[in-house]
């Protein structure tokens, strides 16, 4: 089992010009990381950050996109994955982070901890599907996943964390939006 | 024929597809996101889908629209979102968040199913459809009927005005376009 701060550490070192979608708890470990222009959190809920991450990889399709999603998110936006592998980007790379909770509302369970995410997504038609349980496996691997022709799917096994602070104002901030438009419209 | 190129029984007025499907065109629009709706199958999604300048994505269910279309936004692309209003009110948290709190521009075109055109949607047989435009007016976000072929002038301006400030809009279909 993993560490999702740890695990994103293992992307970061991989990303330079990518979109990165990412809510809750992702987005709160992700942006520990630093600040980017190029990150999206203002994703609503609902699981609907895998279809943001779609849109932006529709509109931009010479632009990797990475969607950063917890396994309760995906759980409320399941069909995401029918529709994704259907559109089928070649530049999105969809990565859920299965830690069994709704991590960002008390910490409670999913309904089944056990559900096999990426049995889901390769049933759905995704491009290329991965599933990983250790970090070592995880760095040899991770260059390799980002840079596939898409639609990619990963699920990263990670521990519960300690309670994270989740800082909506500066997530949901106007000003992160529009400087992610105007980075997206003059590159 | 299929049941959904079929106008409404009893219908004496037409409100054609075709013409619809040019306003969204010169909209700007180039991507239709949708889940179909009986109402706007045949005269609206049957043909768009066929159509080869607009570029359609079938979801799975209508929420999904309201991220896509959001994604699309940042990249300059302009979208549409073509749903039943059953979709409309299963995806109200998405729009007030995305649409509204953030303030982006999301075009919805909805099909008012079971709703009798010779009546407004405030009067509408249907509860689901009579409820509809209040809930839009108490989220503050602008709609129009689309009721006949003189109505189909109101979409063009309401694209464009969404898209230049960054709101949404709702196009309500009140009666079934017919295939021509």
């Amino acid at each position: 089992m993993m560490k999702r701060d740890k695990c994103f550490r293992v992307l970061a070192r991989h990303v330079t010009d990518e979109v990165v979608v990412s809510t809750y708890s992702s987005a709160v470990d992700w942006l520990n990381l630093g600040e980017r222009t190029l990150n999206y959190f203002s994703v609503g809920a609902m699981g609907l950050d895998s279809s943001h991450a779609l849109g932006l990889a529709l509109g931009r399709p010479n632009k990797r996109i990475i969607c950063l999603q917890g396994d309760g998110s995906l759980l409320m936006n399941l069909g995401c994955l029918v529709t994704i592998a259907a559109a089928a980007p070649r530049n999105l790379v969809h990565i859920v982070v299965q830690n069994g909770t709704y991590e960002a509302n008390g910490g409670h369970p999913i309904p089944n901890t056990e559900v096999e995410f990426a049995a889901m997504a390769r049933a759905a038609g995704y491009a290329h599907v991965h599933e990983f349980s250790e970090l070592a496996n995880f760095e040899q691997q991770a260059a390799h996943v980002l840079k596939q022709e898409g639609p990619v799917f990963a699920t990263l096994h990670v521990e519960r964390t300690k309670p994270l602070t989740y800082d909506y104002p500066n997530l949901y901030d106007p000003a992160r939006r529009k400087a992610l438009k105007a980075a997206l419209q003059s590159s | 024929m299929d049941a959904d190129l079929l106008t409404e029984p009893d219908d004496k007025i037409e409100l054609k597809g075709s013409g619809i499907i040019a306003a969204i065109k010169a909209s700007g629009i180039e991507f239709v996101l949708s889940v179909p709706d009986i109402v706007t199958s045949g005269g609206l999604l049957r043909p768009i889908a066929r159509d080869p300048e607009l570029k359609l994505i079938r979801v799975c269910k209508e929420d999904e629209c309201i991220g896509i279309a959001s994604g699309l936004s940042y990249c300059d692309k302009r979208a549409l979102t073509l749903i039943q209003y059953t979709g409309f009110l299963d995806s109200i948290n998405a729009i007030r968040g995305i649409a509204v709190e953030y303030g982006q521009p999301i075009c919805m075109m909805i099909g008012l199913l079971g709703h009798d055109p010779y009546t407004t949607p405030r009067n509408s047989p249907r509860y689901g459809v009579r409820i509809i435009e209040p809930i839009l007016d108490a989220m503050g976000i602008p709609h129009h009927l689309v009721n006949e072929e003189a109505d189909v002038a109101k979409i063009r301006p309401a694209i464009e005005d969404a898209y230049a400030n960054s709101h949404p809009v709702a196009l309500l279909i009140g009666r079934r376009p017919s295939a021509s």
